[in-house]
């Protein structure tokens, strides 16, 4: 049996060399499937990694508090919302508080002009407090002074991008820009933080909380975001359920009602994306289950051609001596080393494409291939093809000597 | 001993309403270095006979002793086993694999005994060299003239030693000159003690064996020795 094993390996080979180009469009189902599998998770698997990185640098000890509208309410045409007067509220009333900032940002990107140069960022009134809580610090000038907000002075502190965008000078101290028709004074620049997903962390203006109110007009109807840290000593969860409490009194809501705020960790917002990462290698995956089953059913199919163009052979090596057996097997080695051969091939592809797209988008975090995804990559295109191929080489191996012998 | 020994065999092929009888009532023994020919018109189920010699295909009735074993109750696996040990099938349009040189080729019925590829190439090395084929090992049968071809299959269907060679219609696509250098290593062969059984249309073939068996409708019509038996037993 190993003699047969070894041999029907390869003339298998030397079958599938014959036929190279129809044995490469056989199994291009199976290469697109795989090197989009491998592209997919190489890549996500060097974010997640990355990801992981700066949420802890965002401090493990700091809470995100934001409006939250249930679906149904949204489509009422009612919205939740936090005010500064929650702001004050927990500011007065919150225990084992190091440090609280707001920050209201501009709906979508907005406008800055320097001189005849135009940029677009995004604009984020805060306090500060936003230094300590979100670790960004200033490399050159001063952040935002308590007084910038109580004087609601026009000044900003602006991130490396949009230095760069508006072509400001190294040290864009005391330089002036203009934000929605009003000139504000840079007193700082921060320091870079590189990016996260492809998207600059680097591309802000922060503002005097104050200041940005003023400008967005209507205060009444802004919906602000709380960020805070908490003091070293301070239990998160009582932390959590302390200002739970404090937000559902202040908005009137009955036992039944649902929270219309959400409170987040980093680590939550860390689990929410691996959620999300999560659900889109779902999504992947079953593309992939698609196009693997496409694959197999190519395979089956060539095979299927393929074992009707040798019905003459399978009837010369029948009258030599072959038993069922070794027809069987010939195919079936056949149809696994084709499907093998192009989860390989899919599997070099797929980790080319995931250096590509690494390399094409700036500061990317190289890909990275987990062994189990190419045991699966490598298992699962030779599970498909062994199960595709079983039908063609069942056939082959049932086929009568004496009919095969007289095919034409 | 009687090496095939066939009672009653018919082969029956319905068409449609009307039944084929391409055997029709066969009984012959064959013994051990027997040189035999059956000759006959076209249809006359020659073929036929030969595929149910080679256990190839099954008779329709009968029974067909083997080296005294009955063939009749076995399954297509074990009819492949007595087809890789007991016969070696030469057939007019060779049946080469198409793929494989004349090497593999040879070798490739003792693969179905799970021989190592040592001792493959060495037997298959001396049935080429019985047939006068050692030069062109690596040629693929397209690279080979129709007598080359013939003298690879031949090869093959010594390589496993077998107690019958069966050829049909074995020189049918060589010209007559290649006709004769085939027929003369059948003689050889049978001096060597094969046993051969030969299905030709032409008479001059069937000269070389020593004994002729003529068939006409599925039924034997003569068997009958001929000079070069008569020739040996004299002898
Ligand atoms: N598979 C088949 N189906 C139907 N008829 C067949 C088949 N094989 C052979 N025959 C018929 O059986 C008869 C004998 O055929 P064959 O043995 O090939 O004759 P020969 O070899 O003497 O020319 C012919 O009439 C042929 O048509
Ligand atoms: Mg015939």
């Amino acid at each position: 049996m190993f003699f047969a094993f070894f041999e029907s390996s390869r003339s298998a080979l030397a079958a599938i060399y014959a036929n190279r180009l129809r044995s490469f469009l056989t199994t291009l189902g199976i290469i697109i499937g795989v090197a989009s599998v491998i592209a997919v998770v190489s890549v996500t698997g060097g974010m997640s990694a990355f990801i992981g990185d700066s949420f802890a640098s965002l401090g493990a000890n700091s809470l995100t508090i934001q409006s939250y509208t249930p679906f149904e309410d949204l489509m009422k045409g009612i919205r939740s919302r936090l005010t500064p007067a929650d702001l004050e509220l927990i500011e007065k009333r919150g225990v084992g508080i190091a440090s609280i900032t707001p920050v209201l940002e501009a709906n979508r990107s907005s406008q800055i002009k320097y001189g005849p140069q135009t940029a677009y960022s995004l604009i984020m009134g805060t306090t500060y407090a936003y230094q300590e809580v979100s670790q960004s610090y200033t490399q050159v000038g001063r952040f935002l002074a308590q007084s910038d907000n109580l004087t609601r002075r026009r000044v900003a502190v602006i991130g490396e991008d949009v230095r760069e965008n508006l072509n400001l000078p190294e040290n864009p101290i005391n330089e002036y820009v203009e934000l929605s028709g009003e000139w504000f004074k840079i007193v700082g620049l921060l320091e870079s933080l590189g990016d996260v997903m492809g998207q600059s962390r680097d591309n802000v203006v922060l503002v005097p909380y104050s200041t940005m109110v003023s400008i967005l007009g209507n205060q009444a109807q802004t919906d602000i975001g709380i960020q805070l840290s908490l003091t070293p000593t301070a239990n998160l969860d009582v932390v959590i359920s302390q200002l739970t409490t404090l937000l559902r009194n202040a908005h009137d809501l009955s036992s039944n009602e649902d929270d219309d705020f959400r409170i987040q960790t980093a680590e939550q917002l860390m689990e929410q994306f691996d959620q999300i990462l999560g659900t889109l290698t779902m999504v992947i995956g079953g593309i992939v289950s698609i196009s693997l089953l496409v694959g197999g059913i190519g395979i089956m199919n060539i095979m299927l051609v393929s074992v009707t163009e040798r019905t003459r052979e399978i009837g010369i090596c029948k009258a030599i001596g072959a038993k069922s057996h070794h027809i069987l097997m010939q195919f079936l080695i056949e149809a696994l080393l084709l499907s093998l051969l192009g989860g390989l091939i899919g599997l070099a592809t797929g980790y080319g494409l995931g250096i590509l797209i690494a390399n094409n988008i700036p500061d990317f975090p190289p890909p990275s291939i987990p062994l189990w995804s190419i045991a699966l990559a490598l298992g699962f295109s030779g599970f498909v093809g062994v199960l595709f191929g079983i039908l063609p080489a069942a056939k082959a191996a049932k086929l009568d000597p004496i009919d095969a012998l007289r095919y034409e | 001993m009687a090496l095939i020994n066939l009672t009653s065999i018919t082969k029956y092929y319905e068409m449609g309403s009307q039944v084929v009888r391409a055997l029709d009532g066969i009984d012959i023994t064959v013994k051990k270095n027997d040189y035999l020919a059956f000759i006959g018109s076209s249809g006359s189920g020659k073929s036929t006979m030969l595929n149910i010699l080679g256990c190839l295909d099954k008779p329709t009735s009968g029974q067909y002793l083997l080296n005294d074993k009955n063939v009749e109750a076995l399954n297509q696996n074990e009819l492949s086993q007595i087809r890789n040990l007991e016969i070696g099938f030469i057939f007019q349009s060779f049946n080469l694999l198409p793929r494989a040189n004349a090497l593999s080729n040879v070798m490739q019925p003792l693969i179905y005994r799970n021989i190592g590829l040592r001792q493959r190439k060495q037997m298959a090395m001396e049935a080429l060299s019985r047939v006068g084929l050692t030069d062109r090992i690596d040629h693929l049968p397209n690279q080979l003239s129709g007598g080359q071809r013939q003298r690879v299959a031949i090869a093959r269907a010594l390589v496993t030693h077998p107690s019958i060679l069966l050829a049909d219609e074995p020189t049918g696509n060589l010209d007559s000159r290649t006709t004769v250098e085939i027929m003369q290593l059948f003689d050889e062969l049978h001096k060597e003690g094969h046993t051969l059984i030969v299905v030709t249309h032409e008479n001059e073939i069937a000269q070389h064996c020593q004994r002729i068996v003529e068939m006409k409708d599925g039924k034997i019509f003569n068997d009958s020795r001929t000079e070069k038996d008569s020739m040996r037993v004299a002898v």
